[in-house]
């Protein structure tokens, strides 16, 4: 009876059911949780970019989303620096709501371009740093992070790196304060004006701080270390008119549908 | 009427200790007589892969014992219902369901440790640990034996990839729990004490020399030899 097709069909089919229930509830009940812990963790790591990781490891979660609320202000722009209020089907754009993940995936003149601005508290127009998001390819998978940069828009105030599957102990070590402390201060643009990126470079312990485009670079993970620099690269390519425009003082916010 | 009842009496044995030897040498042979890592060389990938710092392999022991013992339970309670034409699928199924439940968990209550342990807390599914586990004991014994049997192999399992981890992170980064050991030493004595960290044990080469290491000095002690 046991053996008989019908009973391990049947049997298949109300595991399949009871399986599925159990886990599309878990899904159901934990989803509001886990996607303001996701949130959290956006803001943390914007904020991360200007902030001492510990002072903001000892944050509660309520301390940290206010005290972004009260020194973050944001706005979207596009590939040519003009600042963007709606998105293709007309709603309005939120830069902290903007996936950065999926308009990777798109052409670059198609994305958006999320800026943060680090104010004094309370004091929109005192901006202490422009904070820009990064995103690429490691080794295994998809890597990002944010880079703030000082109001100068060329040296480097902080960086966060987050992954997804990188190596633990090797290449995962991107999202260690020792190795991102290594990008402070370094310059993003050469004398003439050029965009150079900061990279990382093979092998570890020189020290490089005579030169402001190299970082030590990742012992045993230079394939992470490479995605790090392309995507610095990369993505700072198409921050550059929005760079470009900020410099030269003509900030005037563009309405365009 | 009275003579099946007094039959019945006999037949009945008394009940066995809920902590009785035999239940005892349930958890502790898998400590270290029948470990599941140093013995019987199962679960080396997990061991290899995670072990290069304390607490995403604390996290990851937790996992697998929470996994190893309620995949026991289940298996063993629809042990009598479950098809033996399908049970390697119906194991998987409960295993993989288990192991999205601790992913979610961890997305919704630990986010940094989701971030960092996410792969390999899907790869507990691919544990051979488990699937043996569930395979050559619950499919055949009552669901308290089981839970005793799978907490076993989860703990020897656990305190061999703690070991693991424990060596490489003081050897590869100079920190036990992200704790620098070597400055707070130097801190505590006033003197320079340091270590150069050794970058072979960060990588997973590390991870087979502490472990051969580790096999080594218990088959040493233990005196087992491969038949």
């Amino acid at each position: 009876m046991q053996q008989s097709n019908a009973y391990v069909i049947t049997f298949s089919v109300i595991l399949t059911v009871v399986l599925g229930l159990l886990l599309s509830g878990t899904a159901e009940l934990l989803g509001p949780i886990q996607k303001k812990a996701q949130e959290l963790d956006t803001k943390k790591q914007i904020l991360g970019a200007v902030m001492d990781g510990d002072e903001l490891g000892a944050m509660k979660p309520e301390e940290v989303l206010e005290y972004y609320d009260k020194t973050i202000s944001s706005k979207v722009v596009n590939i040519d620096g003009e600042e963007i209020e709606n998105d293709r089907d007309g709603n309005p754009l939120v830069a902290e709501n903007v996936n950065v993940a999926r308009n990777y995936k798109m052409k670059p003149e198609d994305r958006f371009y999320p800026v943060f601005m680090y104010h004094e508290m309370g004091n929109e127009e005192n901006i202490k740093s422009f904070i820009l998001p990064v995103h690429g390819f490691g080794l295994w998978d998809e890597i990002w992070g944010f880079l703030a940069l000082q109001t100068d828009l060329n040296t480097i105030e902080g960086v966060t790196f987050s992954h997804k599957g990188e190596t633990p102990g090797l290449g995962a070590r991107i999202t260690a304060s020792s190795v991102q402390n290594r990008f402070e201060g370094k310059m993003i643009f050469d004398e003439e004006g050029n965009l150079q990126a900061v990279e990382m470079q093979k092998g570890e312990g020189r020290d490089y701080s005579g030169e402001p485009h190299k970082v030590d670079g990742l012992s045993g993970a230079t394939i992470t270390a490479n995605g790090v620099n392309k995507m610095l690269k990369n993505y700072l390519s198409h921050y550059q008119a929005y760079l470009d425009k900020k410099k030269s003082g003509e900030d005037a916010p563009v309405a365009l549908n | 009427m009275s003579t099946e009842t007094a039959e019945k009496a006999i037949d009945k044995k008394p009940a066995e200790a809920l902590l009785s030897k035999r239940r005892k040498k349930l958890v502790t042979d898998p400590l270290v007589d029948d470990n599941p890592i140093t013995i019987q060389v199962l679960g080396i990938c997990s061991a290899l892969a995670v072990t290069t710092q304390m607490q995403p392999t604390l996290v990851m022991a937790i996992s697998v014992i929470f996994v190893l013992v309620m995949g026991n339970l289940t298996i063993s309670l629809m042990r009598n219902i479950i098809p033996t034409r399908v049970r390697i699928i119906v194991q998987l199924a409960v295993v993989a369901t288990l192991v999205t439940l601790v992913n979610e968990v961890l997305k919704a209550f630990a986010f940094d440790m989701y971030k960092e342990l996410s792969v390999f807390i899907g790869l507990i599914i691919t544990n051979c640990i488990i699937m043996g586990r569930l395979e050559a004991f619950a499919l055949g014994n009552k669901p308290y034996d089981s839970i005793l049997d799978g907490f076993g192999s989860a703990l020897g399992y656990s305190w061999i990839i703690l070991a693991v981890a424990f060596f490489r992170e003081l050897w590869g980064s100079g920190t036990v729990f992200g704790i620098p050991v070597f400055d707070t030493i130097s801190g505590l004595f006033g003197e320079d004490f340091s270590l150069a960290t050794n970058g072979l044990m960060v990588s997973p080469v590390g991870a087979f020399i502490i472990l051969g290491l580790i096999i080594w000095v218990q088959r040493t002690k233990t005196g087992y030899v491969e038949h």
